[in-house]
């Protein structure tokens, strides 16, 4: 506790008293703060602010780093020690972050006579690197005091761990959320109502269950809950014809399936709904097809609710077969012998013990096609006909004729509501059984195969899926080479050189008008996604290792960015992080930030299914040899989790890139992303060069999976890559 | 524990940026026309002026919503483009400011933005509300062509037509507000209703059905002309008619905002903007709105709005937040699907 606390005691100096408090205007990287001087009001730190610029309020910045330094230096007993390290910091980052709120960015927000008559009637701007380097320090000193007296096992990793992530998710995700939320409780006069928000939220505009007994609609919120159950077992099923195929069968064109299956999760927004309208449309090539030869009507059966499943269902499939393929891999072959030296055969194998075994991801599985749908903006949008969704009334009663956040903000709390019982259904029906498979000890490597039946259930699901998935793909290429879509099918480059020219007069200049936005988007999720990969796979391991006080709530936390639409965020983020103290608005940062708080809980979904695989006796021998928890985690956890890393990074790449409805609010001029871009083009009714960015964008993607497939790799079980073969393994039966 | 230390750098360097220089010669423009028309205005207005244009498209609700939003800390200098509707909303909300430009030279559906909000916005260009066909489909179908308002109302056009929901649709309540000024309350909602019996969807967005129209998902739209001229003029088969009865119009608005940080650049902006020779240029991005400077000409496939009986439509009444209100409560009860 000691030794951490020192050193953080001394970076926590060094942000308070050399490093810039407030943000740079030429940004930190930059170090024009370094010959401005830290003695300037501009670049000072936080020491000579108070001292020399009348800052008087960032004094306990400096005080409380240096209390907790006296009380290191000069408090022996440990018990004591661990105490003054809780209570100090504790107060140091309540005072900071107080500060932060009463000063605003045009002067003080609360205490307005007091305050501007001392000093701070002019505001200050947001916090820089000093202020961050200081909050952080206090953070981790709390933190070792916390684990100093015994909490946690002692553990000064785990509980920095669990201090890190539910500081990030308190200022990244409850505090912009709770700007908006707020909100359904105002009436139109700015009031705080709690009558008013039970009119709203019960109102049957929201929950009308007309469309059961007659011809007229239902409430958007029936309708969201019913498409979501019908999107997540649909995705669910099909994620696990595809993963069974993958692992228990023979079947050869195992390579292509995968691929097939990728690509809907890397196809940007619009594109899947734009494809179908062209093939089932009432104008679509299908439907003039069957209308020719089988004189079947041309309807808009397409626009509805059936159209937002199908599209659906291709987008999220994929995540469900991501999230399945690491389970059924990871089913240990030896219990699967056990069943069948029992003399069970395929069947009552499957269904009594690999099935049972992969509820975990089954579970996962379902919850996130749960949510994903819920959460969807993009395809509701295209082809909802007059199906009202939850996720679009969002955004129009947001940015629509008359834009109403309460109503916006009601509707996001149902929303909410919607997923939280989706999460403690999927609690329930997983139990408190164990999944541990991956064990260590050893066994014949080998998965028993599918019983024929289910064989053939698996292909005659999977394998037309494919053939529709492959069709769907190929009129998006053909889109992008024709003049246009639907019309006039002559072929033309003219929409690839639009958007993606390079002119080599006066050496390379990027001439097309889709680079920057390109080049934008691809730095952007190379950088956010490690950073979601790592957050949500430490949040997955103390999530399914560690046992703390307060678990379930930080694991329905960590969940809560993800099952609220895009659009909400995207303003709720605007209103907190516009002004003092945390200014992100305009930066490339803000992006990231959403990208990463947006995707973490893919992260943490598959990192749990994956670990509650491997048996903790693994980690109690590595801790047992004497390691400790972050060895533990990086020598034999890390390892074993190469296709849970696999998944959350592919994941957070591609919806970095994909995603849409976050992002409209969050672009900036400086830092335009590719699918704000392609959706002006959309809206603009420009298909072609839109097709053509999203193909580029495929390739793109396509290319940074293999290559991190090609990194990290598979993970090595010592089972072999081969399922077993009918009959190699012979049980007679008894009195033979 | 010293790897605790790690994690925390780690995070911490990543977090560690700051926000932008502001150069003098900067300009930040949220811009609601078309992605081409945006880009191709910040091209012109960098070459002339050497200016640094950083900007970024939204839908007019989307720009609206951030503008508000950022109110207490505005990142946006200017906002171009897209209908009046919510630039008059702005103006009343106080988000926006006059920007003090001489607006002699425009035409008088220009100028009256002006007068209505104070001048904190100034219409840039103009367009009628029409309706179009798919000339293929129609003929396919065997109807007539619709040449009124009244004509959609015939039950032989039952599933044909498509129109924008005004809730979230500024096109759809022109449309709506329209009708109001045209045959009275009372009997504009009893029309629309019987318009409605032949409504296939009530769409999004306002280009929505026009779009629907063009690929053949609908034979018949409601909508801007320009938008449909955009799309004939790109192949495909739509025919246009302005309403027999006459029709309501918008104006496209452009505002500074309240606290721009660029002002002066700013106002170099909007003179920029409303200069004739510019406006008469924006027909080489395919721009097919009435430009609002009596001396910028304007393109031959523009819908002539001399020809075209357009309706004295009373922006102030029904831009403003009660009427609006009032308005799409009854549409909702009367009119709307449920």
């Amino acid at each position: 506790m000691k030794k951490t606390a020192t050193i953080w005691l001394f970076i926590g100096l060094a942000g308070a008293l050399l490093l810039p408090w407030y943000a740079q205007d030429s940004g930190f990287w930059t170090f024009e703060w370094l010959f401005g001087g830290f003695g300037s009001a501009e670049a000072g730190s936080a020491l000579t602010l108070a001292l020399f610029h009348g800052k008087w309020w960032l004094f306990p910045a400096v005080l409380f780093i240096g209390l907790s330094g006296l009380g290191l230096a000069a408090i022996k007993k440990h018990q004591m020690l661990a105490r003054t390290l809780i209570i100090v910091p504790a107060l140091g980052l309540f005072t900071i972050v107080v500060q932060g709120f009463v000063i605003g960015r045009i002067g003080p927000n609360y205490f307005v006579e007091f305050l501007s008559a001392n000093g701070a009637a002019d505001g200050q701007i947001g916090m820089g690197a000093g202020a961050l380097v200081v909050l952080a320090s206090l953070l981790f000193m709390l933190t070792s005091g916390i684990s100093g007296s015994g909490k946690g096992r002692g553990d000064a990793f785990i509980v920095g761990l669990i201090g890190l992530i539910v500081a990030l998710v308190a200022v990244f995700v409850f505090f912009p959320v709770s700007q908006i939320l707020v909100e359904a409780f105002k009436t139109s006069e700015g009031e705080l109502s709690l009558g008013g928000f039970f009119a709203r939220i019960f109102s049957p505009r929201i929950w009308s269950l007309a469309c059961v007994v007659s011809d007229s609609r239902c409430g958007p919120a029936w309708n969201s809950l019913f498409l979501a159950i019908m999107t997540g077992a649909g995705t669910t099923l099909l994620g696990l014809a595809f993963a069974l195929i993958a692992t228990r069968t023979n079947f050869r064109a195992k390579k292509l399936l995968r691929v097939l299956t990728i690509i809907p999760i890397i196809t940007p927004p619009f594109v899947i709904g734009l494809a179908l309208i062209l093939l089932f449309g009432r104008a679509g090539t299908v439907t003039e097809l069957l209308n020719e030869f089988f004189d079947v009507p041309k309807t808009r059966w397409l626009y509805g609710f059936w159209g937002i499943y199908l599209a659906q269902l291709l987008s999220f499939t994929p995540i469900a077969f991501l999230v399945l393929i690491g389970v059924v891999e990871g089913v240990s072959p030896s219990m699967e012998e056990a069943s069948q030296t029992l003399n069970a055969d395929r069947w009552q194998t499957f269904r009594w013990v690999s099935f049972p075994l992969m509820r975990p991801g089954l579970a996962n599985a379902f919850l996130l096609g749960f949510i994903e749908s819920i959460a969807d903006f993009g395809n509701p949008l295209v082809l909802g006909g007059n199906y009202n969704v939850l996720s679009t009334d969002i955004y129009f009663a947001i940015v629509g004729a008359v834009a109403d956040s309460g109503k916006a903000a009601t509707l996001a709390i149902v929303l909410l509501s919607l997923t939280l019982g989706a999460f403690v259904v999927q609690r329930f029906w997983v139990g408190k059984k164990s999944y541990a498979t991956v064990t260590g000890k050893g066994d014949s490597g080998q998965h028993a195969s599918l019983n024929p039946v289910l064989r053939t259930v698996c292909y005659a699901t999977a394998i037309p899926w494919a053939a529709f998935t492959a069709v769907v793909y190929s009129m998006i290429i053909f889109g992008s080479f024709v003049k246009l879509w639907g019309y006039d099918h002559s072929f033309t480059l003219e929409h690839y050189l639009r958007a993606f020219s390079i002119s080599f007069t006066n050496g390379i200049r990027w001439t097309g008008v889709a680079w920057d936005s390109y080049f934008t988007t691809l730095t952007i999720s190379t950088i956010a996604a490690p950073l979601t990969a790592l957050v949500g796979l430490a949040t997955a391991y103390l999530l399914v290792r560690q046992k703390f006080w307060g678990k379930g709530a930080f694991e329905f936390s960590t969940m809560l960015s993800f099952a609220i639409p895009g659009t909400v965020i995207g303003i709720s983020y605007i209103l907190a992080f516009n002004v003092p103290p945390i200014e992100l608005t305009g930066t490339g940062i803000i992006l990231i930030i959403v990208f990463v708080f947006r995707n973490m809980p893919v992260g943490v979904r598959g990192g749990i299914a994956a670990m509650s695989q491997l048996d903790k006796s693994l980690d109690e021998a590595s801790i047992t040899l004497g390691a400790n928890s972050f060895t533990t985690v990086r020598r034999v956890i890390v390892p074993l989790m190469g296709p849970a890393i696999l998944a959350a990074l592919t994941y957070s790449f591609v919806r970095a890139i994909t995603s849409v409805s976050a992002v409209i609010f969050l672009v900036s001029a400086k830092h335009n992303m590719a699918t704000s871009f392609i959706v002006g083009r959309v809206e603009n009714g420009e298909f072609g060069i839109a097709i053509a960015y999203s193909a580029v964008l495929i390739v793109t993607m396509l290319t940074a999976i293999l290559l991190l497939q090609l990194v990290i790799g598979r993970r090595r079980l010592r089972r072999e890559d081969r399922v077993q073969m009918h009959g190699k393994i012979k049980i007679n039966p008894a009195g033979t | 524990m010293k790897h605790s230390l790690k994690l925390g750098i780690a995070v911490l360097g990543l977090f560690v940026a700051a926000p932008q220089v502001a150069f003098t010669q900067e300009l930040n423009l949220v811009c609601s026309a078309e992605q081409d028309w945006c880009d191709f205005m910040v091209n012109l207005f960098e070459e002339e002026t050497g200016a640094d244009v950083a900007m970024v498209r939204k839908s007019s609700g989307e720009a609206l919503a951030q503008v508000r939003a950022e109110a207490s800390n505005p990142k946006i200098d200017v906002w171009w483009g897209g209908t009046g509707d919510p630039h008059l909303v702005a103006a009343e909300e106080g988000l926006t400011q006059a920007s003090g430009v001489d607006i002699s030279e425009l035409q008088d559906w220009a100028q009256n933005m002006a007068t209505i909000s104070d001048g904190k916005t100034i219409g840039i260009y103009a367009g009628a509300l029409g309706i179009a066909y798919n000339s293929e489909l129609l003929a396919e179908k065997g109807l007539e062509a619709p040449k009124c308002w009244a004509d959609l109302a015939d039950p032989s056009y039952v599933g044909e037509i498509q129109v924008a929901n005004p809730n979230s649709s500024g096109t759809a309540y022109t449309e709506l507000a329209t009708f109001v000024q045209l045959f009275g309350e009372d009997e504009a909602f009893a029309r629309l209703k019987a318009i409605g019996e032949n409504v296939n969807q009530y769409t999004k967005s306002g280009s929505a059905p026009s779009k629907a129209a063009g690929r053949g998902e609908t034979t018949i739209s409601i909508g801007f002309m320009h938008d449909m001229v955009k799309l004939a003029s790109s192949g495909f088969p739509l025919e246009i008619v302005a309403p027999c009865e006459g029709t309501g119009y918008e104006v496209g608005g452009m505002s500074i905002i309240e606290g721009a940080r660029n002002f002066d650049m700013a106002v170099k902006w909007v003179e920029f903007a409303l200069r004739p020779d510019i406006q008469s240029r924006s027909v080489e991005v395919k721009s097919f709105q009435v430009p609002s400077n009596k001396n910028a000409s304007v393109a031959p496939e523009s819908p002539d709005l001399a020809s075209i009986k357009l309706i004295d439509y009373d922006f102030a009444t029904y831009g403003s937040s009660e009427t609006r209100g009032r308005l799409l409560a009854r549409w909702d009860d009367e009119v709307g699907p449920n």
